[in-house]
């Protein structure tokens, strides 16, 4: 699924990855750890084709990384939860969510269920997300990626801001993609929460892989 | 690479000196003053010329982006930035030089002049084209826009060009001056002149472009520290215990 | 590309609703700068424009002072354009999504083009009754309006998204696109004189470099789009 050996991630002329070794197989939660700054968000983000290879070499799910024409491929199957919503702030709910349903060229019909699945379907889908809640701009974030059906979850710490009701939510929604198939990566500052789900611990510092630990989470293979 | 200059550029520099002295001479003392305009046809050995080099910035500009777009190698997206400048440069000089010519043909600093007009806007345009390569963004995208940018900038200098000429001359007939009448001499100091301000021309683009490659190196100098100190601070966790 | 044009324009305009930037924000400024304009230029002020005919000096220079109105109107529309893109990271999104670049460049173009035009309606009607000049080919007028709104939009779009992810947008965007649209407000004007005051001969080849414009700029923008959108 994920393959990076020595990957270097230059943002703005700072080495925010500075030589990676991260293997993630299918079916697996990992969840990266470390302190601000360690280079999390951008791991996730290179992992999803948007922060760029410098160096070092690296594949996703087979696509190699040190190619434009393959990073768009990488694009269109990952999912990326960020600190940002990737949402228009003066759309509705509904009006965002088929949007990117067609950008993404996701089925129409499955908008339906999965306004209502996601709690999303009553008086919040005539909404703008401006007016919304960070947890509910988080489960808006959610929808869309659902839609999309990303083979890798990308997720920049997706409890952060959150009640406990949403941080639930959060971990049920990552079960659910685990079980139907996907891969998932976790950046978290959250200790005891993610540990429960993760098949896999990987600490981060100074942009490089510090060391590893299995966990008893449930994801569906052994790394 | 540890200096800008090299013998090549020292002869190229000396040579822009000799024929620039030899160009004065010719365009001041021995070549005649033109029937209609006078003695103020010695402009036009500085105006044409430089105008000349900055047309030729603006082609390396579009040559190098063009390349530069299909390999990403830096030197030529170095060369296009540098070549702009002088481009840059040399347009400034041509719009001080016209206007101070101006005022003896037209009797005024600024005339609407389709060609002094285009070469204005051409001018802001390039300034541009400068301020898109000091952008704060990564420099692979800085340099990718730069580039779309610097190629499309010659239609635009094309368009804008025949845009205005066609502006005035549906008024009037394009007039620069009088009909001007260049005998031998002046035509050979002229072409001096041409010549000695490629020389300059060319002296200054090595040396920017090579300006612009030093600094390149630094950055990546730079870049090669902040990795091993980046690289330090991962050692220095590992070495201390993660926290867990 | 259309499909990812049309979703794009439609999902612009729909923003456009939700928010009426452009009729609450931008119409309002356009009908401003035609008011100041007037301020500038005396209405008293007479000028001869053949032997033994004047005008108010006003009604000359409208078609000079309307295309300036758009043209600053153009620039906070093509802003706002591209700020809807940038606050919550979506061009990240659409990127993600595999849009075709091509697709989002006509697509944000047409949305704009369509608020401009609708615009320029109003504008248009404010102009003729502010400045008062004769109207002598409505029909070059409108071709006017339509080719010169392409051409703006279209240069605009391109340079404005050369500009984006940056801090200092809302200062490039002018600088790099004004010098650049040049010879639009100069065949626009020409061109908008003819309709209005005839004699049309020249007019409709204006109208002709015009659309050239539109068209190079269509073509480049949708070379283009790729490489300026691509991140690294």
């Amino acid at each position: 699924m994920v393959n990076l050996s020595g990957a270097i991630s230059l943002i703005g002329g700072f080495p925010a990855l500075a030589g990676v070794d991260l293997t993630v197989d299918d079916g697996e939660i990992v969840v990266l750890r470390g302190p601000n700054g360690a280079g999390k968000s951008t791991l996730l983000r290179l992992c999803a084709g948007l922060a760029p290879l410098n160096g070092g070499s690296g594949t996703i799910l087979g696509h190699d990384l040190a190619s434009r024409e393959r990073r768009r491929r990488i694009r269109r199957e990952t999912g990326l939860l960020a600190h940002q919503t990737f949402l228009y702030d003066e759309l509705t709910v509904e009006d965002n969510l088929r949007f990117w349903a067609k950008a993404n060229r996701a089925d129409p019909s499955t908008v339906e269920p999965i306004l209502d699945r996601l709690d999303l379907g009553g008086r919040l889908r005539t909404v703008k997300i401006s007016a919304l809640s960070a947890g509910q701009r988080r489960r808006a974030s959610v929808a869309v990626m659902v839609c999309r059906r990303p083979k890798i979850w990308l997720l920049d710490e997706p409890h952060a801001g959150l009640d406990q009701a949403g941080r639930d939510f959060i971990d049920e929604i990552v079960r659910h993609a685990v079980r139907f198939g996907a891969t998932v990566i976790i950046a978290s500052h959250d200790h005891g929460r993610v540990s429960n789900l993760a098949t896999r611990t990987v600490h981060l510092v100074g942009g490089m892989v510090t060391g590893a630990e299995d966990g008893q989470g449930e994801g569906r293979s052994v790394s | 690479m540890t200096s800008t200059s090299s013998k090549a550029t020292y002869v190229v520099g000396w040579a822009a000196i000799v024929g620039l002295a030899l160009s004065l001479l010719f365009a001041l003392v021995l070549s005649p003053p033109e029937v209609n305009m006078g003695d103020s046809v010695r402009l036009l050995y500085v105006h044409l010329p430089t105008i000349a080099v900055s047309y030729l910035g603006y082609g390396i500009t579009f040559l190098g982006s063009v390349i530069y777009l299909r390999n990403q190698s830096p030197f030529w997206d170095l060369l296009a930035g540098a070549a702009a400048e002088i481009g840059v440069l040399f347009t400034a000089f041509v719009l001080v030089t016209g206007a101070i010519w101006g005022k003896p043909t037209w009797g005024t600093y600024w005339e609407w002049d389709p060609r002094l007009t285009a070469t204005t806007v051409m001018f802001i345009m390039y300034l541009g084209y400068l301020a898109i390569r000091r952008m704060d963004l990564p420099q692979e995208v800085r340099s990718r826009r730069a580039a779309v940018v610097g190629i499309i900038a010659i239609a635009n200098l094309i368009i804008v060009r025949y845009s205005v000429q066609w502006w005035r001359g549906l008024h009037q007939g394009q007039t620069l001056g009088v009909d001007t009448q260049l005998d031998g001499l002046m035509l050979f100091s002229l072409f001096l002149s041409v010549v000695a301000f490629l020389l300059l021309g060319a002296w200054l683009l090595i040396h920017r472009f090579r300006v612009a490659w030093l600094e390149r190196q630094v950055e990546d100098m730079r870049l090669a520290r902040a990795l091993s100190e980046r690289r330090g601070e991962a050692g220095g966790a590992a070495l201390g215990g993660v926290v867990s | 590309m259309f499909r990812d044009a049309w979703l794009m324009a439609s999902k612009d305009l729909r923003i456009e609703r939700a928010t009426r930037v452009g009729t609450g924000q931008i119409l309002p400024f356009g009908g401003l700068v035609l008011i100041l304009f007037g301020l500038a230029i005396s209405p008293v002020y007479q000028v001869t424009v053949a032997v033994g005919v004047r005008r108010p000096m006003l009604a000359q220079a409208a078609p000079g002072l309307f295309w300036i109105t758009v043209l600053l109107a153009a620039l906070l529309a093509l802003g706002r354009s591209f700020a809807v893109e940038s606050t919550d990271g979506n061009l990240d999104a659409l990127k993600m999504a595999g849009l075709d670049p091509a697709g989002i460049f006509l697509g944000k173009s047409a949305a704009v083009a369509a608020q401009l035009l609708a615009l320029q309606l109003v504008l248009g009607i404010g102009a003729f009754i502010l400045y008062g000049p004769p109207l002598a080919d409505p029909v070059l007028l409108l071709t006017v309006v339509i080719l010169a709104t392409l051409g703006i939009t279209a240069a605009g779009t391109v340079y404005a998204a050369v500009a984006s992810g940056l801090r200092v947008r809302d200062t490039m965007v002018p600088l790099l696109v004004l010098p650049v649209v040049a010879p639009v407000l100069l065949a626009a004007t020409k061109a908008t004189e003819a309709a209005l005051f005839g004699p049309l001969d020249n007019g409709w080849s204006w109208a002709m470099l015009l659309g050239v414009f539109a068209l190079l700029y269509a073509g480049v923008g949708m070379l283009a789009f790729g490489p300026i959108m691509e991140e690294s």
